[in-house]
């Protein structure tokens, strides 16, 4: 265990910065559930009458989890940000295991350091005790927070309890992907995945019978029923996880060469027929397969819910506000929820191939292309259009799946095409994104991780915006608001035509920039 | 005949880091031009206007006569670059990539990059991630030289590779000389510098420090002497062109510029010559005089 410290030390002082945002952000996540609640509904009749329209309704349950003591500022804490503070967390946790073990091994940093007097589990060692110390600093200041708003002392800790213990099982996953994988871009790809079925598990198990919520360390957080009843055997399920997880990462990691993933790479082609333009498709497919994938799945699991999203929902105005439904088929109104959960799903794919341009350049590949004919114009062309065409894909693949699943449960086969042709209208949100990033990288090439803080912002809106009744003038910021919500509302051109125009010119104003600055 | 490389007073910053100020350099048509220069002197930022990726502050940068930030794609058709740190698709083949930057610089030959890959001894079918480091330099190597061009830019191009693979790629160098073809190679390797450029240019902190072919910059050092003579040699203290003299009543150690040599001997020979020797600069001693910190004013 020689050198565990002296990392660890290290990993506080490059850290502290990016540690600070994501705690300050996850406490703040609750903290402000709690204050905007009460700000939305000031009496607590108010609440009671909110809460009998909240209850039952199961957009918002797959949306958030089972929706208990709703007419409690707690229970709407617990409600509200439970699941997003747990996927905050558990992508913390992603990025400093993969920053301080995948990206240091990937640039050969890591053999510097192994050749200094380090054990061979020492870097794997410091970075989960930096992980473990940041969720236990973040659930205590969450606890902090919450008692100091004046919620209950025993639910607040029983809610930091669940929060801690399920990123640490999403950690502890994101620990054996990194032991599988040779780049940190798939670790991320597979622990994402992971975080994404974590949370589509507990959705479709919340509505359903709740079977499949406890196939879910989110589902095991929510099943510990934070200010409703408090119980903490759930809790014992994280421990067997946490080991699990982390012993396997560890068996990995002595049964594989570092630098290596656990499979030796294949012999590839001695001559190749690579251009320009078929480069960045034979770079970027796996991620595209990989995202329609996941998108396609999402869009299954909740379509499986079929009619029943209809059956049950209450018609109460808060519902009406979120579901955004005007007396239409409240299907209709969880399915365009959906969709648009599905673009933001998809911003992922986007935004992060966008940000292959900035790759590109600080991983070198820029000098070496464009010492060739390759004209910037192109090389540039050649990435955007795999990021457009890949996105459409992911989008229309979840609607698909959405279809698909709400056909296999009502037997509606019509609903396949239907909703793969609404989930197009929803693309331009996730294409805009892409347009962000894409002007960040021509104009604030250092800054392009802002790119990120748009998709967060959108996602705020999405889901808060309604509850948290956030005025029109920030939440129309986000393009998924500006867009109609298909199939709830009929397509307009007007709105589509606009978001389409501004990513026009976010896409061309970032070629004017790349074309003008200096690159690598 | 117009230069295939013509850089003047080049001034390039990064933010407050001032990477080039001042930086002149000549490649002529045919010529194997050697750059030089401490770590951090400004090589690699030079090569990179010159291949307008970065553009310049002030000064001018002409490459085949243009100005290579407004036509670099179609003056690339005329040149190869092997960068100072070759970084390859993790899962393109070596073969796949060599292809790939083939037909970017506008089609290679396939006999010659088969051939090309034989000499240099590269396995073409791995993937680019398991690649060591020499063999990721070798299929930059194998690209560019696969390349019917005009000019090829090296950047250390032989850093990582055996000394077999080193003496490779001298031959290859040997025959773009004898085709005709021009060369800006910068290294660090000097026996390899010595041994390939006519000309070289050093620079330090983005100046250039000297230019000229080896000849010339030996001229500018100093040589090595220590003799003993049958009288004190007089007139030694203070002549012309003598350094770090030590007299040791009829033994005498100094340093002398090059170019008074002969005028310092005939010093000496007043004084009557038993015993000389004189050591004529190594090319370490030239290049280590640039290199340190402690540079004496060249002039
Ligand atoms: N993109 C950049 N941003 C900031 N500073 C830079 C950048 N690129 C180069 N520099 C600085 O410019 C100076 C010249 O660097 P350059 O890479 O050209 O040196 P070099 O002569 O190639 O050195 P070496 O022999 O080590 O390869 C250095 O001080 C370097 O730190
Ligand atoms: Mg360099």
């Amino acid at each position: 265990m020689t050198g565990v410290g002296t990392l660890l030390r290290s990993h506080l002082r490059r850290d502290r910065w990016m540690l600070l945002w994501w705690v300050a952000g996850t406490v703040l996540l609750y903290w402000s559930q709690a204050v905007g609640t009460r700000a939305t509904y000031t009496t607590d009749a108010e609440l009671a009458e909110a809460a009998r329209a909240l209850v039952d309704n199961p957009a918002l349950v797959a949306m958030t989890g089972p929706a208990r003591a709703l007419d409690t500022i707690g229970g709407q804490v617990a409600w509200q940000a439970g699941a997003f503070g747990i996927i905050v967390l558990a992508l913390m946790n992603m990025f400093l295991l993969g920053r301080h073990l995948q990206a240091e091994e990937e640039s050969g940093r890591d053999e510097l350091v192994r050749s200094a007097a380090v054990s061979r589990t020492a870097p794997i060692v410091a970075a989960a005790l930096l992980v473990v110390a940041a969720d236990v600093v973040t659930g205590v200041l969450v606890v902090v927070a919450l008692v100091g708003y004046g919620l209950p002392v025993a639910g607040s800790v029983v809610l930091a309890v669940g929060l801690v213990g399920s990123a640490l099982v999403l950690g502890a996953a994101a620990l054996v992907a990194m032991q599988l994988t040779t780049s940190v871009r798939s670790a991320y790809g597979i622990t994402g995945a992971v975080v994404a079925a974590a949370y589509v598990l507990r959705a479709v198990g919340d509505v359903g019978d709740g079977t499949l919520s406890w196939f879910s360390p989110i589902g095991w957080a929510q099943a510990m029923w934070p200010y409703s009843g408090d119980r903490w055997w759930p809790a014992v399920l994280f421990v067997p996880a946490v080991a699990g997880l982390t012993s396997l990462a560890l068996v990995l990691l002595h049964r594989r060469d570092v630098g290596s993933g656990l499979w030796a790479a294949r012999p590839g082609p001695a001559t190749g027929r690579l251009g320009a333009w078929s480069l960045t498709w034979r770079l970027q497919r796996g991620s595209v397969l990989g995202w329609s994938l996941g998108t396609f799945l999402m869009g299954l699991a909740y379509g499986s819910l079929g009619d029943s999203v209809g059956e049950v929902v209450g018609d109460g105005e808060l519902a009406r506000d979120v579901l955004g439904v005007n007396g239409r088929d409240v299907v209709d109104g969880f399915h365009a929820t959906s969709l648009a959960m599905i673009a933001l799903l998809a911003c992922g794919f986007s935004v992060s191939s966008a940000l292959r341009l900035r790759g590109d350049e600080d991983g070198g590949h820029v000098e070496l292309l464009l010492s060739t004919t390759l004209t910037r114009r192109t090389w540039w062309l050649a990435h955007v259009l795999v990021t457009a065409a890949g996105t459409a894909v992911a989008v229309v693949a979840g609607g698909l799946g959405l279809g698909v699943g709400f056909a296999l449960t009502t037997g509606e086969g019509s609903a396949v095409g239907r909703l793969g042709l609404d989930a197009t209208t929803h693309v331009p949100a996730a294409w805009a994104l892409a347009g962000l990033a894409l002007v960040l990288h021509g104009w604030l090439p250092r800054a392009t991780v802002l790119a990120w803080a748009g998709v967060a912002g959108c996602t705020v809106v999405l889901f808060f915006g309604a509850l948290l009744d956030l005025p029109s003038r920030v939440t129309h910021l986000s393009p998924f608001e500006a867009l109609a919500r298909v199939p709830a509302e009929s397509w307009s051109a007007g709105p589509f035509a606009a978001v389409l125009a501004a990513t026009l010119l976010l896409g061309a104003a970032g070629l004017v920039g790349t074309t003008r600055r200096d690159l690598g | 005949m117009t230069p295939v490389v013509d850089v003047a007073s080049l001034h390039k910053s990064f933010g407050r880091v001032r990477a080039l100020d001042g930086l002149d350099l000549q490649v002529g048509p045919g010529e194997v031009h050697g750059f030089l220069g401490p770590n951090g002197a400004g090589k690699s930022t030079t090569i990179r206007v010159l291949l307008g990726l970065l553009r310049h502050d002030a000064g001018t940068v002409r490459l085949f006569g243009e100005d290579p930030w407004r036509h670099a794609a179609a003056l690339h058709r005329r040149l190869a670059y092997v960068p100072g740190d070759v970084s390859l698709w993790p899962t393109l083949s070596g073969g796949e990539t060599i292809d790939l930057l083939g037909r970017l610089r506008g089609g290679l030959d396939p006999a010659r990059r088969d051939a090309l890959v034989e000499r240099f001894e590269l396995d073409p079918t791995k993937k680019g991630r398991t690649y060591s480091k020499g063999n990721r330099q070798k299929v930059a190597l194998v690209a560019a030289l696969a390349a019917d061009v005009d000019l090829l830019v090296l950047d250390e191009p032989t850093s990582g590779l055996d000394p077999l693979m080193e003496a490779v790629f001298t031959d290859c160098v040997d025959e773009l000389k004898e085709a005709g073809r021009s060369v800006l190679l910068s290294s660090h390797i000097l026996a390899e510098v010595e041994r390939l450029c006519g000309r070289v240019t050093i620079i330090r902190a983005g100046r250039t420090a000297e230019s000229g072919t080896l000849a010339e910059l030996r001229h500018l050092t100093r040589t090595a002497v220590s003799a003993e003579t049958e009288r004190a040699p007089e007139g030694l203290e203070g002549a012309t062109g003598v350094h770090d003299l030590v007299v040791e009543g009829q033994r005498v150690r100094f340093q002398v510029d090059t170019d008074h040599l002969g005028s310092v001997l005939e010093l000496l020979g007043r004084a009557g010559i038993r015993t000389l020797t004189s050591q004529p600069p190594t090319l370490e001693e030239l290049f280590l005089r640039h290199y340190g910190d402690h540079v004496e004013d060249a002039s």
